[in-house]
């Protein structure tokens, strides 16, 4: 029994348990946006295992495979892969079953539903991670369509189908990654140069990067709200939204206009923050 | 200084009450009035979110004066809308000119014309919310607890002065003094106005 423990909390890290959560939680924002009061508590805790397990699959085959720049860079040096508390075939298989449960278990509750969370899977594990994360900086936009497929996931299950608000949210939550990503690649700049991952900030510099980060927190918060409004989000709600989002706006143009590290920071956390908020939002 | 995890606490609470003032809104006023409660309570939001992320020393940033005023300024013009008829274009007026003059002297002086200007301005707002309300409870045009917003409107005017003083380099309460007590203080604010505006 201690092993097992010892196991899992060697493993629990793997999974990236803060990230996996917040895209977790777009799923169920996706799910509860078509089927508010939830009556099938069944089918929700269905979507919760299923996408949990298929995102911490994912996650884990991305630490799989990019355990040799997670090495390269002091952020990350100490994850359980490079630091070899982990072995790699130990990690893959970890990732490959998880994924295989994740993806089933979503089979059996929707066809549909199963094929966009596969979506979710190939995308992130290989388009972004192994095909274009090494090769070219624009590999965030594949991340942020991975990031995505959970929240259509969700709303697929939902409705039975894929709509006009899951392409919406989608696209909220693909403009919202690069605040979220970009933010990051800035601040760990230097890692990332060592490990030669190509970044917005290592090729096309800081400036275009804010400016980038700009525009996508207004098309996310544009998006999020227009998703809001077309569900039927009670106008209170839509009001808290749009402070929310005029929230970070500003720190997306402070950053512009004042460039420092702790702003910089700031809009990842209050990025990470809003996401959270808004998925709460779109879940009542 | 180091926000504390007590701090954190207070401040996120403090958050929660405000979102929970935007989203259900005031009951039964005018579009005016309800885009400047939420301007209000948005700012207060979006700003003790900022304290919980970025930690106190975003109150060294010189918008910190500007952003400060937006609260008291809206939350009295909302009043004013709601419960002074008469006074509507005249406090309308004087709220968007005030807050021109305070970004203005902001941006182009920091001297004794700025210091002045928001005195002024703070105060006549922070005097409406914090008198109003308990009048209106007194005559009874108003249920008893809408007073709370009164004793909310004297702490934003106390804490909102505390700290432009503080910015304007005319320190009432020291610095350090002034983190200490600032989550305690907006907190007690919020709660007040939340209260009050229930019990309206």
């Amino acid at each position: 029994m201690q092993n097992i423990l010892a196991k899992l909390q060697l493993y629990w890290p793997l999974t990236k348990s803060l990230q996996t959560g917040l895209l977790l939680s777009t799923g169920l924002a996706g799910y509860m946006s078509a089927r508010c009061p939830v009556l099938h508590w069944t089918t929700l805790m269905g979507l919760a295992i299923s996408l949990f397990l298929a995102i911490s699959g994912s996650t884990v085959l991305n630490m799989w495979y990019d355990s040799d720049i997670d090495a390269r860079m002091r952020r990350t040096a100490q994850r359980p892969l490079p630091a070899k508390q982990v072995t790699p075939k130990e990690a893959l298989r970890l990732g490959l079953v998880l994924s295989v449960l994740g993806v089933g278990w979503a089979a059996v509750l929707s066809p549909l539903y199963a094929l966009v969370v596969f979506s979710g899977f190939f995308f992130d594990v290989v388009v972004y991670t192994i095909w274009l994360k090494r090769r070219t900086a624009w590999s965030v936009i594949w991340g942020g369509i991975a990031g995505g497929m959970p929240i259509l996931a969700g709303r697929v299950l939902g409705t039975g189908q894929i709509d006009s608000i899951g392409i919406l949210l989608t696209l909220a939550v693909l403009f919202w990654i690069p605040t979220h990503i970009l933010t990051f690649a800035m601040r760990y700049y230097n890692d990332y140069k060592a490990a030669k991952v190509p970044t917005f900030p290592s090729v096309y510099g800081f400036p275009v990067t804010r400016t980038t980060i700009a525009i996508s927190s207004v098309l996310a918060s544009l998006s999020i709200g227009t998703a809001g409004i077309l569900i039927g989000m009670q106008w209170g709600f839509v009001r808290l939204l749009a402070v929310l989002s005029a929230g970070l706006l500003i720190l997306a143009v402070a950053s512009l206009a004042r460039p420092s590290e702790k702003v910089n920071f700031g809009l990842f956390k209050y990025a990470s923050l809003y996401m959270l908020a808004a998925m709460i939002l779109l879940s009542i | 200084m180091k926000i504390t995890i007590f701090d954190r606490l207070i401040l996120l609470i403090t958050s929660l009450l405000a979102a929970y003032q935007v989203a259900v809104g005031i009951e039964g006023v005018d579009t005016l009035p309800m885009i400047a409660y939420t301007i209000a309570f948005g700012v207060l939001l979006v700003a003790v979110l900022l304290l919980i992320i970025l930690g106190l020393e975003v109150l060294d940033s010189p918008i910190v004066v500007i952003i400060s005023t937006v609260i008291p300024l809206s939350l009295s013009l909302g009043l004013v809308w709601e419960h002074l008829p008469t006074w509507h274009t005249f406090y309308l007026t004087f709220a968007i000119l005030g807050f021109l003059a305070i970004v203005i002297t902001r941006l182009v002086q920091t001297g004794k014309a700025a210091t002045i200007v928001l005195a002024i301005v703070h105060g006549i707002a922070g005097l409406i919310i914090a008198v109003l309300p308990i009048a209106l409870s007194v005559m009874e045009i108003t249920k008893p607890g809408f007073s709370l917003v009164g004793i909310g409107g004297a702490l934003i005017g106390l804490g909102g002065l505390l700290l432009s003083f503080l910015k304007t380099g005319r320190p009432v309460l020291s610095g350090e003094m002034m983190m200490k007590v600032l989550p305690g203080l907006l907190f007690l604010m919020t709660a007040a106005f939340v209260a009050g505006f229930a019990l309206k």
